[in-house]
This record gives C-alpha cells, structure tokens and sequence, in this order.
C-alpha cells in the first residue's frame, strides 16, 4: 500500500516522495492559520482543564487538612479535657484523704496547745523564795556572847528555830523547781506533735500546690487548644506521630510474640484436629492454632476494656460496675483456660518432637541418645505457653494507642498526596501548552520553504513604495497586532493563562 | 464533640479493619512458601530373585528413608518381586499414615519393624522374576489410595524372567504415576555387551511411557534426596 502511494506519481521514488512532499508542505502551509488555532486551542483547554483540576484537588487538600487539624484539636482537647478531671480527681482525692482529718488535725493541734499553754502556766507559778534568813542567822550568830547564858539560849533556840525553817523553805522551793521542771518536760511530747503535725499539713499544702501548678499546665494546654493555636496543632501532631510509630513498634513485637506462640502450638495442633486437613493452601492445625492466638487476644481486648484501660468498644465501657466487673472474671477465666491449654500444647509440641528425633534416630540406625536436661526445654515451652497469651492480651494498649494514631496518619499522607496530585496536574497542564507551542513551531518548521518564499513577496511588494510603507507596516501592524493585543487582553485579565500564539509575527518580516 | 465522634467511629472501622488483615496477614503468614499439601503414595517393589537378595539391605535404607520422609495422610507399601508378583501375599507390609503425628510415628516404627523382619528372614532368593505383575499389582494400591502423587520404586536389575505359561507381553496403564528404577545392577553378559543394559532400561522407559506413565532411574543412592518430592 505504501509502495503503491509512493510510487502513484512516478515510477521513481524519489520523484513520487519529492512530489509528495510538496503536495504536503502546500496543504500544510494553506491550513495553517487554522492549524495554529487548533494547536492554541487545544494546548489552552488542556491546561485550563488541569489548572482546574489542580485548584479543585488543592481545595480538596485544603478541606482535608483543615478537617485533619479539627480532628486533632478535638480529640486534643477531649485528652486534655480528661486529663485536667483526672487532675482534679486527684487533687479531690487528696483533700478526701489528708484534709477531711482536718477537724481532727485541728482538734490535736488545740489539745497541744492547750497542754502546752496549762503546762506553761503550771510551770510559771514559782514556790515562795527563801527569805533573807540567813543574814538574820548570820546576824545571831555574830553576835557577841552574853553573859545571861537564858539569853544565850533564846539565840540559841532562834537561830536553830530560824536554820530549821530555811531548811524547809529551801526543800519545799526544790520542790516546787523540779515539778516546774516536771511541766516543762511534759511540754516535750507536745512540741514533737505540733511539729509532725505541721509537718504533715506542710506535705499535703506541697502536694496540692503541685497538682495545681500541674493543672495550670493543663489548663494554659487546653486553652491553647481551645484557641485553635498553631503551636497546639504542631504539637498535637508530633504527639500522635510519635505515638503511631512506639505503638506500632510494640505491635510488630507482639506480632512477633504471636509467631512465636503460634510456632508453640500449631505442630501440638495436628494431633487435634489432624495434619492433613487443608483449607485452600493452610493446614487446619495452622488455622486452629491461628484461631486460638486471635481468640486469646480478643479476651485480652474485652478485659482490659472491661478494666477501662482501653476504650475501643464503648458498649463495654458503658455497662454498669456490676455487670463489668462480670466481664472482667469472665474473661479472665477463659483466658487462664487458653493459657493452661496453650501451656499444655506446648508440653505436648515437646513430646512430639522428642518421638520424631526418636523416630528418626530409629530410622538412621544410630541408637536413641536420651538427652539430659531435657526438662528444662520442656518447662521452658510449657511456661512460655503460659505466659504468652497474658503478654498478648496487652496489645490491646498499644493497638488503641496505633488506631487513634492512625487517624492523623493517614490524614497527612492523603494531604502529602494529594498536594502532589494538584503539583503534578498543573505541571501536566504546562507541559501540554508547552507542548503545543512546540508543535505549532515544528509546523511551521515544515512550511519555511514557502513561508520564506511568502516573506519574499511581501518584502519586495512594499520595498518600491516607501511612502506606503508606513501605511502597509502600521496595516501589517494592525492585522498582526490583533492577536497580540487579544493575547496582551487575555493576558492582563488572566495572568494565569496562556497567551494565544501569535505566529504571524514570527512569519511577518 | 462531633468530629470526636466521628474520630472514634473512624477508629472503629480501622480496628475492624487492622483485624481483618491481621488475621489474613497471619494467615498468608502461616501459609507463606507453602504449596497446598499433597498427599502422596509410594509403592515399593524388592526384587527378591537370584543374587539380588544380597542388596536387601541398601533396600532397607531406601524404605527407612521413605519412612522418614513420608507424613501424616501419605501412604506407603513395601513388595517382593518373585516368580508371580501379581499377588496381594507378596505385599509385606503397608500402611497409611494416620493424622495424628503420634500415631503415624507408631505406624512407621511398625512398618519399620516388619521390614526388618523380612530382609532378616529372607535366606533364598525366587527362582523367577515377575517385575510387571508387582507392578500392576502397585497400580491398584496406588489408584485406590487416591494420592495426588504416585511413585513405585522398582528396586530391581529390571530383567525378567517369568516363569512359563505367565502373560505378561501387554501395555500396562501407568497414567499419572512415577516408575523409578532403583539400583539397577548390571549383569554379567552386560559386561559382555553394554548394549543389553541400555535397551532393558530403553525397554523399560519405553513401556512406562506408553502407558502414561514417567520414567526415572536413580541408580546413585547416595542421592536419595531426589527420591521422592518433598512437599
């Protein structure tokens, strides 16, 4: 066929391809005005078609993003609005605890002070003092002797009657000293139960100042929050990226856990249900034993939500104290069952691999070697068995925690997305008018022959008249401004969009 | 207090659905590398004529092989080949393996055990050799089995010698099922003419092959590896 077309005018190929493109150049240069539009057309519909779509997909980015950050700051100011009751939870608690004694605390700190002020008191009310007796006695006993010896005697009876009173005077204020002394060392105990007492009002006020500075915190959070603040948001963010990534890293641990404790049972599990039973390409021990791990940690689910450490399910968290406190024995019963069964499997699991290295040993005709320690092993399994499915039943943390996460997660990857989208469309939509500029100058690329030939003409028709030509360069000017002045209109009330190609300036000499 | 309630029902269905491919994760997980399980029967046959009694005992090594490797839910059969194979007494011992992994592994101490038996009771060899009637005889145990491979072991110099007015001169249907030649000793006129050797296997292969059938000879046994597909 195109042997045929290439050889319709002459024989000669050559003649026939020269002739061809001649018939294409002429076609080719007698449409192109319209081919010109169809390539400006066509290249502005593109890309006001993508910018379009660009600016829908950025609104979309836009909404999303904005609808991501109310999300956030919803479910920021719920977690703060939680956290500032469980502050004043608290700080309830502790009043309830160390300041409703407080009557009885006042009642002590009264009853010392009272005892303290009586002992004082007691203590205040001094003995008489010993007259000045003894210059009396001195006196008397200074005095010369008299010859009357019933004088004598009478000084004498004086001075002793005088020494025996000072005496009594000096033991009863010794007395009265030591019983002083009495009261004041009552007032000891006293002290020491003013000062702990205090003591301990000083460690309640700490505790309570504490708590309020911790909720001064929580509350400037909140208000932040409440605020719609960018700091709370970038804040908030990081949070939840932060958390996505630890509780996914504890998940992939657990994941690992469940491999394990699957490996524990799923050979034990054969010997139940057989080792020959297949759905699809899984083993039915596989699939059981598969079963029992995701049951194990569906209990763990409902126990910890029953214990409202976790809140994914909220009809469990609704129910009332009793009937939760039902759910969380419930529970637990079956998941110590399925701990004692996995236990038990596992002790089996060791039995059966000990029979096959029986059995194999048998078959390679090497004699059976009883390995010692063997218990150890075996114990190790059958704890393992245990203790495995109560690890699992905590993922229910980390899964919350990965879940809530999650949200903000995949909202950001779908903003990241689609901000790429929009980038990508405007970017299409560039290239595309680009794309057919280049085209309509490849056009004419093909056509200069005649188009130079055309330039010729014009330039030889108005060379001979020069007073013409100002008339024919301002017509020109006029024919070929129009499209400039359309593109320079468009161009001003549309920045954005392209200008229409003005190609008869380029031809125009 | 709607977004949060929104939240919470978006998280709601991502649980359900990080449950969902959790569980269709583990599940590919415990399934991954694995092809769907096949069960699988061999049928071996012992030439038990002549001078080959005296190869009983790499025999035993195969059958203990087989018995290590076979699982729960495969089957296998042990035969002599003697002067009329086609014979459900020449079967020496058989066995299906149960589904419990204990029970099979008492099941193979016992096959064990019989094999023992006849290659430590076995003094005189047949005084003919009826290779094709012990294999259409492990044919029927195959096609009742009902494995998804069939494999019968030929542990034999694969000439026959049967005794007169025996029929054997007839296409077998081996559709489906492996012959593996074992061991196949030359004789002594094949040391006088090799050819002899190649066109009793050439024979042999040939025969199988119109039958439907595949053909292999393994006569290294250090490569028993290559015996039987493992799963």
């Amino acid at each position: 066929m195109f042997q045929q077309l290439l050889t319709v005018w002459s024989d000669s190929a050559a003649i026939s391809a020269a002739i061809w493109l001649v018939l294409l150049v002429t076609v080719l240069y007698l449409g192109r005005q319209q081919a010109h539009h169809l390539f400006s057309t066509t290249g502005r519909a593109v890309f006001t078609a993508l910018r379009l779509a660009s600016r829908s997909v950025l609104k979309l980015e836009h909404r999303l993003s904005q609808r991501n950050r109310d999300v956030l700051m919803a479910l920021g100011r719920t977690a703060s609005e939680k956290a500032i009751e469980r502050e004043f939870t608290r700080v309830s608690t502790l009043v309830a605890r160390d300041l409703a004694h407080y009557p009885s605390l006042h009642r002590t700190l009264a009853d010392a002070i009272e005892k303290i002020e009586a002992d004082y008191q007691a203590s205040s009310l001094s003995a008489p003092l010993p007259p000045a007796w003894s210059d009396v006695v001195d006196t008397i006993s200074a005095l010369p002797k008299s010859a009357d010896p019933a004088l004598n005697k009478i000084l004498d009876n004086i001075k002793d009657a005088i020494e025996d009173s000072h005496e009594e005077t000096l033991k009863a204020f010794q007395k009265a000293t030591l019983e002083r002394h009495g009261h004041l060392a009552k007032m000891h105990p006293q002290w020491r139960t003013l000062k702990t007492t205090m003591g301990k009002v000083e460690t309640t006020l700490d505790s309570l100042e504490e708590r309020t500075r911790m909720i001064d915190g929580q509350m400037d959070r909140y208000e932040s929050i409440r605020n719609n603040e960018d700091a709370a948001a970038n804040s908030l963010l990081s949070s939840s990226l932060t958390q996505f990534f630890i509780s996914g890293l504890v998940l992939i641990i657990a994941a690992m856990g469940g491999l394990i404790n699957f490996q524990l049972i799923a050979l034990p599990m054969s010997e139940m249900v057989g080792g020959t039973a297949t759905i699809g390409s899984l083993r039915m021990s596989d699939i059981a034993a598969l079963v029992i791990i995701l049951i194990e940690i569906a209990m763990g689910l409902f126990l910890l939500e029953s214990l409202r450490i976790t809140h994914l399910f909220p009809v469990i968290g609704s129910m009332d104290d009793r009937m939760r406190q039902r759910m969380i024995v419930v529970t637990l019963t079956l998941l110590t069952i399925l701990a004692t069964i996995e236990a038990s499997l596992a002790y089996m699991r060791d039995l059966l691999a000990l029979d096959r290295a029986a059995l194999q040993q048998s078959l390679a005709g090497v004699g059976v070697v009883e390995a010692q320690f063997r218990w150890i092993p075996s114990i190790g399994q059958m704890v393992m068995g245990f203790i495995l499915p109560f690890a699992l039943a905590f993922v229910a943390i980390p899964l919350e925690s990965f879940i809530h996460s999650l949200r903000s997660v995949l909202g950001m990857i779908v903003v990241g997305v689609l901000r790429t989208v929009a980038v990508a469309l405007r970017l299409a939509g560039n290239l595309a008018s680009h794309a057919c500029k280049i085209l309509a100058h490849l056009y004419d690329l093909i056509i200069m022959v005649p188009l130079g030939v055309e330039r010729l003409i014009r330039h030889r028709s108005t060379a001979p008249d020069l007073s013409d030509t100002t008339t024919a360069a301002k017509t020109k000017n006029d024919t070929d401004d129009a499209p400039a002045t359309t593109a320079k209109t468009k161009r001003s009330r549309s920045t954005k969009v392209e200008p229409v190609l003005t190609d008869t300036q380029e031809v125009t000499p | 207090m709607k977004l949060v309630t929104d939240s919470a029902r978006l998280s709601r269905h991502i649980m359900t659905l990080l449950l969902i491919t959790a569980l269709l994760s583990t599940g590919l997980l415990a399934g991954c590398g694995e092809s769907p399980v096949k069960s699988r029967a061999v049928y071996m046959l012992i030439d038990t004529s002549g001078t080959y009694t005296e190869q009983l005992d790499k025999a035993e090594t195969i059958m203990n092989y087989l018995l290590a490797t076979l699982d729960s839910g495969d089957s296998l059969a042990l035969a002599r080949i003697d002067s009329a194979s086609f014979n459900e007494e020449d079967i020496i011992a058989k066995a299906t393996f149960d589904i419990r992994p204990s029970t099979a592994n008492d099941q193979k101490r016992l096959f064990q055990h019989h094999v023992q038996t006849f290659t430590s009771e076995l003094v005189r060899g047949s005084a003919h050799t009826d290779i094709t009637g012990g294999v259409l005889q492990a044919i029927d145990f195959l096609n009742e089995t009902d494995a998804d491979e069939k494999t019968i072991l030929v542990f034999s110099d694969l000439e026959e010698d049967l005794p007169e007015g025996h029929v054997r001169d007839f296409p077998i249907d081996v559709a489906g099922i492996e012959v593996v030649a074992l061991n196949v000793t030359k004789l002594t006129r094949d040391n006088i003419d090799p050819r002899d050797y190649e066109n009793r296997l050439n024979a042999w292969q040939k025969r199988v092959m119109e039958g439907g059938g595949q053909w292999r000879v393994i006569n290294d046994l250090e490569r028993l590896d290559r015996l039987v597909a493992m799963n």
